[in-house]
């Protein structure tokens, strides 16, 4: 069923579709229309769990927690200072192997106040375990929710999952949505079944002290299970197309990549245009790709490695900044396609930051600036902030 | 019951506690050890109370305490508390 809706709306409809058990909801803007769709639906009924008020994030998480160990599929979302409130939570989520799946609507973090998209808050939490998808259009957001269940709650993943929509650039505008039909989704995603939960008639302690001859090789299934999610990733990806006729191209997406000069690395709405940008430069002769990263965490390296042998020259495009450095993208990127002695030129842009618009003719201008580095064959400097207001005039 | 796992590997999904608080010897922490004096100890077991880790043992009422090394950790309230000065903290040895 086709209709017209924002990601916002496309995530609660997921959520539904998922048969979630216990949702927690704390508004924070952008994310706030989620939450409201999802009150509407359960006060009319149409909601398979129960939905829960809470006071914060943190403890938005922390009940998750608690109702997953209990053997509820759970859902929240959340958004930039929420986020970062969740903070301590995340790590335990992932410590505890809760299979959450959470909506992030991408904002800024304050000061100054910004309510805007940004990544900022989706990669300070890079550390925590969590595995990330970015989603580049509304149908997106609903398609990789449902995604999401099955590859955290799969038994050997075990893993929560952050489901990042861009705030406002998604969150609030419309497209059309394909709604899968219920029968459907219940056939691709059974019932939350978790190995271990919490039992009355066979109790046991869950998360206790362990001392440190134990803890790291905890922390080593962790790691070890990133890769099998890897695997796991583009299986489910697989069915889903089987399926539902879509696919997101696993963990990465080359488009306009086979022949191209030069490669754009991004993740998130910057996708969209980066393609539509692509298409008309081809229109004139110009071989430029795009590199859609769908998952940053686990982050896909070896795929990348590829762009080696595909291009002399990539960008990365960060909607998010590691003061002192770089964007996160951008080191993550060229460490992960890093050769010794060789491979392509990396350089970074930054920009679309709180919300500050990213049109079609500044990626035009990273495009060109590429091929320009291709032509020199050198790269003049690291990072290149776009769009910033310097006197000049020129955007 | 979960059984002990050999590696990594077995490892259950969920990190579920295999070994209780009494399996983990967390005497190991300990650099100095209190040592009780059944001369100066009147039995009063202020020690016991105090103790934060329950590392202080009385079997039966009548008996002198008695510390259990594998899981006091030598933090020193029981020789602070003791009102007759029985309990001494003797350096550790040995380690």
């Amino acid at each position: 069923m086709m209709e017209v809706m924002t990601a916002n709306y496309a995530a609660a409809y997921a959520v539904k579709l998922a048969r979630v058990g216990v949702i927690a909801a704390y508004p924070i803007t952008p994310q706030s229309s989620i939450s409201e769709k999802l009150a509407e639906m359960y006060v009319k009924g149409e909601l398979y769990g129960k939905y829960f008020l809470v006071e914060s994030e943190h403890s938005a998480m922390s009940m998750l927690i608690g109702a997953s160990y209990a053997g509820a599929r759970t859902f929240t979302a959340t958004s930039s200072h929420g986020l970062a409130l969740m903070h301590e939570m995340l790590f335990w989520a992932v410590g505890a192997r809760r299979p959450i799946v959470m909506a992030v609507v991408a904002r800024a973090l304050a000061p100054p106040w910004n309510i805007w998209g940004d990544h900022m808050d989706v990669m300070s939490e890079r550390d925590t375990g969590w595995m990330q998808f970015f989603c580049e259009n509304n149908q997106e957001t609903l398609d990789t929710i449902l995604m999401a269940y099955k590859i955290s709650e799969d038994r050997s993943v075990m893993l929560p999952s952050m489901v990042i929509e861009d705030g406002f650039i998604l969150s609030h505008t419309y497209e059309a949505v394909d709604i899968p039909d219920q029968d459907d989704v219940d056939d691709f995603l059974p019932p939350f079944d978790p190995e271990w939960k919490i039992d009355f008639d066979d109790p046991r302690r869950f998360g206790g002290l362990t001392m440190p001859d134990w803890w790291s090789e905890f922390r080593y299934r962790i790691a070890l299970d990133q890769e099998v999610a890897k695997k796991k990733i583009v299986e489910v990806d697989k069915e889903f197309e089987r399926r539902f006729g879509r696919s997101y191209g696993g963990l990465v997406e080359f488009y306009n990549c086979d022949d191209a000069e030069v490669a754009l690395v991004l993740a998130g709405s910057a996708v969209g245009t980066a393609k539509e940008v692509s298409d008309k430069m081809r229109e004139r002769g110009k071989k430029v790709g795009v590199v859609k990263l769908k998952t940053f965490r686990p982050f896909p390296a070896e795929e990348l490695k590829k762009l080696n042998d595909m291009v002399p020259v990539v960008g990365v495009f960060d909607r998010s900044y590691t003061f002192g450095y770089g964007g996160a993208l951008y080191s993550e990127v060229r460490n992960g396609i890093y050769v010794p002695g060789g491979g392509a030129l990396v350089k970074n842009y930054v920009g679309g930051m709180g919300g500050k618009d990213f049109t079609p003719k500044n990626m035009e201008f990273i495009f060109e600036d590429l091929l320009r580095i291709k032509k020199e064959g050198k790269v003049d400097r690291m990072v290149e902030w776009i769009n910033i207001k310097d006197g000049t005039g020129r955007w | 019951m979960v059984e002990v796992p050999k590696t990594y590997k077995d490892l259950p999904s969920t990190p579920i506690t295999f070994f209780t608080t009494e399996d983990n010897k967390t005497g190991t922490w300990r650099t100095i050890r209190p040592v009780i004096d059944k001369e100066k100890c009147t039995r009063c077991y202020i020690c016991w109370k105090f103790c934060p880790d329950l590392s202080i043992e009385v079997e039966e009422e009548g008996d002198y305490p008695n510390v259990d090394y594998d899981h006091c950790k030598g933090c020193g309230i029981c020789a602070n508390e003791c009102p007759s000065g029985a309990i001494a903290m003797e350096k550790e040895m040995g380690k």
